[in-house]
């Protein structure tokens, strides 16, 4: 006998294929539609369905079957509307009636595939597991040899070098009257040296982010400086930064950065002349830890008017930047050169120096910045750090973990006796479970001077859904349900750019307070404990062996 | 917490006194050890000041091996004094305790005195390694003028031992540290004050920046920077890197191991080269609460210490002589004659100076420059 239906459904997906199942409760809802409203995947929707119920009407039972339509959310198995758990639908919802279910078991990455076209996406490295910087603690404390410190009352001198520091020997320094002098007539050059918080806020471009939220990022930052005192800075991506902050007396809280599309810089460089202080420095983007090797794109969906005049190109285009800066052939071309150019561009007057992706090479890199006097610093991002859009096999499996990394560039200056020349950023995963001045404080004991940050500011200041479970990361899209990367002003909208600034000044204030309450009981406050291996310890004994440090059971 | 006392002075006298006044300090030695320093040496030294002294203590295989060392590089020996040692109970007696007095290679006599220094530096260095696996060869110091001993113990069984109650040994300048073993093992190579280059110096409390200090002399390209059995070595070598390598006046000392911030440089007459100093030499901030006492090549003696030592050593004395010790009561056992009134506390930005001769006290003050 022939089936009422076809039942050979081989070629679709069932919802147990896929990572999130909305769980809808029909007794809650009252079909007031806000959850099908705000999805930015249209992974729900309403639907009708009939359904077959029993009633009983009169005094004595007497059960009736009747068929009734009903209104329902229904989730799409179409494998391009899958629901990335982001959860807005629960967010919106004013009866608790919905919410994404997380799904261990699903296939998704088996069929996000169509047409040919892998899986692309934003976010970051999908390892919920804990990074090694999660498995460091903190082992060296005071006790009773000297004293621990009152982090509440001491005072402590949280702050970084970002700059070329001469060796002592080097410096144009001379004694006269029984005091040193600066020694003016050596015409020695004297790199220029910015004094910083230590953690920074890492490049996410104006392009990438909505305007909203790179405005509410940059006046946090700039409140923090002008009214908190903390020295932060922020790196602005490739893709330039609005004219009137180049020309403003706030560019110096800024790191502009130079990448391989060079987008932006047609009107940074007609800025400079009206440029009423110098930029804090100036970032040149050879890799990117979330998706070493890889160029990058802005989809033409995201190249509205603001992007197009910033960036200096037409609406509506594809922007990618290619993976190399295709204008230098070698390292000493792509590095010594462009490092100069942009030094020329400001009188000498502003650091320079490259970021990379976390890598093995990083070490040869490093020992050709060591040789260039010039070279400000050098900033390795981990693999562990975070992009607005790249191809799922590059998230997942490229890169580098930024602690070995790092480890090994220090250990590597150590050896030259360079270690406080030229200053290592470390970026790439530093509080990815959350515990942001832990992690930044382990890396500062495996010897970075800096750490740049950029997920977890998002996701701290402005409620970014994304985590590593692959939930919502849809930034590519330009659909970011919290208006964090979009150009759509009906997402941006909603995400409020004094609290974006708020929440910058609240993380960066509490994050103080969190790194002094690390640093008072391992008696450290007038420098940054940078290279203090000792205060270190990691669970795991290959780690401790790798990162040159103790073992603790 | 190891207990410190450096008296100056401008006459010659015992180490014993500096002994006296460790022994009123007794409750924060614990006999893991006793450095003793002494520099402008009077009596039998008087007439070698331009020899140097190799200080020491040899095995028996250890002083053949010493010797025939300092015979192939063409060092002849002068004088050689050694201590009247006497049993003393809990005190493990070594071979052979000596300063042992030498004149410079014939290749060396027309030197320069930097190409003399560095070959002692250099024979130091051999001599202990030679000696270092089965502790046949243990040296402390070979420099002219100076002497140093060594040994575990508590520091007045030690004077007995050593019979410095008996001994016409003097100086002008004496330092001396009875040790608290903290975290690091019994090791007279742990033993302050530390030598190096004419440079001593001698700290307690713990030094949490040891490891990035460390590894920033270590990295520095000079042969003298190993050692640093224990993490107070660090101090002295600092001073010599400061003082000798750069050539910067005393008091940048203070400013390289407790850097001003940046408001309070601005204050300074020299602010631009302190703040140059303060980035270039970033490592070298001890950060600790550390009191450190040291002398320089010309007799200056001085006393630091960083902010978060919350107990101050003490300076204190009579015109002729001065006292810089880690508690008030070694300063009344050493010098009880002098006006405590006008004992000095070194604060946070205070360095305190005694000159050769110790005539009077400067303090410094790092805020002012």
């Amino acid at each position: 006998m022939e089936p009422a239906t076809r039942l050979d459904n081989n070629h679709e997906l069932s919802l147990h294929d896929f990572p999130y199942i909305i769980r809808w409760r029909d007794d809650r809802c009252k079909r007031c539609g806000r959850c099908t409203a705000v999805c930015p995947m249209f992974a729900i929707e309403p639907a009708v369905m009939v359904q077959r119920v029993l009633r009983s009407e009169g005094s004595l039972p007497e059960p009736k079957a009747v068929r009734r339509v009903v209104t329902i959310i229904k989730q799409s198995t179409d494998i391009g509307k899958y629901c990335t758990g982001c959860a807005t639908c629960s967010l919106v919802c004013p009866n608790d009636a919905i919410e994404p279910e997380y799904n261990p078991r699903h296939k998704f990455i088996f069929h996000k595939n169509k047409g040919g076209h892998p899986y692309r996406r934003g976010g970051r490295r999908n390892s919920p597991g804990l990074s090694t910087l999660d498995r460091l603690r903190f082992t060296r404390i005071s006790m009773l040899t000297d004293p621990a410190l009152d982090a509440g009352r001491h005072e402590f001198r949280i702050r970084t070098y970002l700059g070329r520091i001469l060796p002592a020997e080097e410096l144009p320094v001379k004694v006269v009257g029984g005091r040193l002098e600066v020694d003016r007539k050596s015409g020695k050059f004297i790199p220029p040296v910015r004094e910083i918080y230590p953690v920074m806020i890492g490049s996410m471009s104006i392009g990438a982010l909505s305007p909203n939220m790179w405005e509410g990022l940059a006046m946090g930052v700039t409140y923090l400086n002008e009214v908190e005192g903390m020295p932060v800075v922020m790196c602005s991506g490739e893709g330039g930064m609005p004219r009137r902050l180049l020309k403003s007396r706030f560019i110096k809280y800024f790191i502009p950065q130079i990448a391989s599309g060079y987008f932006g810089w047609d009107e940074i460089v007609r800025a400079i002349p009206d440029m009423i202080e110098d930029p804090c420095a100036i970032e040149i983007k050879y890799g990117q830890g979330a998706k070493p090797g890889d160029g990058g794109l802005l989809m033409a969906h995201k190249v509205l008017k603001l992007i197009a005049e910033i960036r200096g190109v037409p609406m509506g285009v594809d922007l990618p930047s290619p993976p190399t800066h295709q204008t230098k052939y070698s390292i000493e071309e792509a590095v010594a050169k462009m490092i100069q150019s942009m030094y020329m561009a400001w009188g000498f007057r502003v650091p320079v120096y490259p970021k990379i992706s976390g890598s093995r090479t990083a070490k040869a890199v490093l020992n050709n910045l060591v040789r260039n006097p010039y070279a400000a610093a050098l900033s390795i991002d981990g693999d562990d750090g975070g992009t607005g859009a790249a191809y799922n096999v590059s998230m997942d499996s490229m890169g580098h973990p930024i602690a070995s990394n790092l480890r090994e560039c220090y250990l590597d200056l150590v050896a030259q006796g360079k270690q406080n020349e030229l200053p290592l950023i470390a970026a790439g995963g530093a509080g990815k479970r959350g515990n942001l001045a832990a992690n930044a404080a382990a890396l500062f004991m495996l010897g970075a001077s800096a750490v740049s940050i950029g997920k977890y500011i998002m996701q701290a200041a402005a409620g970014c859904f994304g985590d590593e479970y692959n939930r919502c990361n849809v930034c590519n899209l330009g659909r970011c349900p919290r208006g964090i990367t979009t150009q759509d002003p009906r997402l941006y909208r909603r995400l409020d750019p004094d609290v974006v600034a708020e929440r910058v000044v609240e993380v960066f204030k509490s994050l103080d307070v969190e790194l002094r309450k690390i640093f008072a009981p391992m008696g450290r406050s007038t420098e940054l404990p940078i290279g203090m291996s000792d205060g270190i310890s990691a669970d795991d004994p290959a780690i401790a062996e790798r990162l040159k440090i103790s073992y603790v059971c | 917490m190891c207990r410190l006392v450096a008296i100056t002075s401008d006459e010659y006298f015992s180490p014993v006194e500096n002994i006296l006044a460790l022994e009123t300090m007794k409750e924060g030695h614990d006999g893991s050890g006793m450095g003793l320093i002494l520099k402008g040496l009077g009596g039998e030294f008087e007439e070698l000041k331009d020899y140097p002294i190799l200080s020491g203590i040899c095995s028996k295989e250890g002083i053949n091996k010493l010797d025939s060392y300092m015979d192939k590089i063409g060092f002849r020996l002068k004088y050689a004094w050694t201590p009247k040692t006497r049993h003393v109970k809990g005190i493990e007696a070594r071979d052979y305790y000596f300063a042992r007095v030498y004149d410079y290679p014939d290749v060396y006599r027309d030197r320069s005195q930097e190409d003399k220094e560095a070959l002692l530096l250099k024979t130091r260095i051999t001599l202990r390694k030679l000696g270092q696996d089965d502790e046949s060869i243990i040296v402390f110091s070979f420099y002219p003028d100076i002497i140093t001993l060594k040994e575990v113990g508590d520091p007045l069984q030690l004077g007995t031992f050593f019979g410095l109650d008996k001994s016409p040994l003097r100086a002008k300048i004496i330092f001396a540290q009875g040790r608290q073993n903290t975290n690091y093992a019994i090791n007279l190579y742990a033993c302050h004050p530390f030598f190096i280059q004419g440079y001593g110096t001698m700290t307690n409390g713990e030094n949490t920046a040891f490891i990035p200090i460390r590894e920033f002399l270590s990295s520095r390209g000079f042969p003298g920077y190993i050692g640093y059995n224990s993490d107070s070595e660090v101090f002295c070598h600092i001073l010599h890197y400061i003082c000798r390598r750069l050539g910067y006046p005393l008091f940048y000392y203070k400013d390289v191991i407790t850097p001003l911030n940046d408001a309070e440089i601005n204050m300074r007459p020299d602010s631009e080269a302190v703040r140059f100093l303060k980035m270039s030499l970033r490592p070298l901030c001890i950060d600790g609460p550390n009191c450190v006492i040291g002398f320089t090549p010309d007799g200056t003696c001085f006393m630091v210490q960083d902010a978060k030592k919350l107990r101050p050593g003490v300076v204190g004395g009579v015109a002729g002589k001065y006292g810089l010790m880690s508690e008030e009561c070694g300063l009344d056992s050493a010098i009880p004659e002098r006006d405590k009134s006008k004992d000095i506390f070194p604060m946070k930005y205070d360095m305190v100076i005694v000159r050769p001769g110790a005539g009077e006290v400067e303090v410094w003050n790092q805020l002012h420059g």
